[in-house]
């Protein structure tokens, strides 16, 4: 497991680098690669934007199916209404409100957990196909 | 911080992202385009990012408004080099880029630049290219 502190642009460069390099070594294909770096790069600015600062829990998952698995965890406002915030569109930073929904759509697996003032964790996971 | 070179070519600009972006450095990557359209008049800006290993909802949108903003300024703007992986995960995420020009690689690009060129100079267009009567594309 890595963790990553979310704390500021750079974070971004960071999460993306680790995630990426992480993906390739389990064995995933470009198009998987690129779907798993972009997740992680729309979660990660989800935290910067909504909550400012949390941190990102890399799994490598190597068990009875081989995969990678990412929770992104902080301690801000949290989500009022799951629904809404996975709804394509909707936004409330100004952004495209593709972040929640996109990145369901480019995941094998998608969970959230939030409350209004309990932060929020949304935990992801790509299973390698083999 | 890293700078990204904008180069001149005639009325067209030529920028090649060559290192991945943070939100701030797009943003200022687009300010600073607009700025170089201004000052040197520029009619066409080639955007080439084969170089970047993702394109999320915040790089998308900054290509698609840059191309709405350079529109404005009656310049147009065409994406060079957009991976098949970039491609599938940007309409996967619901990022199509709808309204941007793009191009596969920089010489089709500058096909497009040089057509579009043609027609807005009335006049005859003299290319140096002798079969070009015969395989010109008359659209």
């Amino acid at each position: 497991m890595q963790k990553i502190e979310i704390t500021d642009q750079d974070s971004l460069l960071k999460v993306r680098q680790i995630v990426h390099s992480l993906a390739r070594e389990i064995g995933f294909g470009l198009v998987d690669q690129t779907r798993i770096t972009t997740v992680a790069s729309e979660l990660t600015r989800n935290i910067l934007l909504y909550a400012k600062k949390g941190h990102v829990e890399i799994y490598n998952i190597n068990g009875s199916r081989i995969g990678l698995k990412m929770i992104f965890i902080d301690e801000g406002p949290g989500i009022d209404n799951i629904e809404l915030a996975m709804k394509d569109g909707y936004t409330t930073s100004g952004g495209m409100g593709k972040g929640l929904p996109g990145s369901k759509r480019l995941m094998d697996e998608f969970y959230i957990e939030s409350a209004p003032g309990k932060g929020a964790k949304v935990t992801v996971i790509k299973w390698l196909k083999g | 911080m890293a700078k990204i070179p904008i180069l001149k070519l005639g009325s067209t600009l030529l920028v090649s992202i060559q290192t991945e972006l943070h939100d701030r450095l797009a943003s200022e990557l687009q300010e600073e385009i607009l700025a170089s359209i201004e000052k040197n008049k520029s009619k066409a800006v080639i955007i080439d990012i084969t170089a970047l290993e993702i394109v999320d909802s915040f790089i998308g949108r900054m290509l698609t408004n840059t191309a709405e903003m350079a529109a404005l300024m009656d310049a147009e703007v065409i994406l060079v080099g957009i991976s098949p992986a970039v491609a599938i995960t940007l309409v996967e995420l619901g990022m199509e880029l709808k309204g941007v020009k793009t191009a596969l690689d920089l010489e089709s690009a500058l096909e497009i630049i040089n057509d579009n060129l043609s027609e807005e100079n009335d006049a005859d267009f003299f290319s140096s290219d002798p079969k070009s009567d015969d395989e010109r594309d008359e659209n």
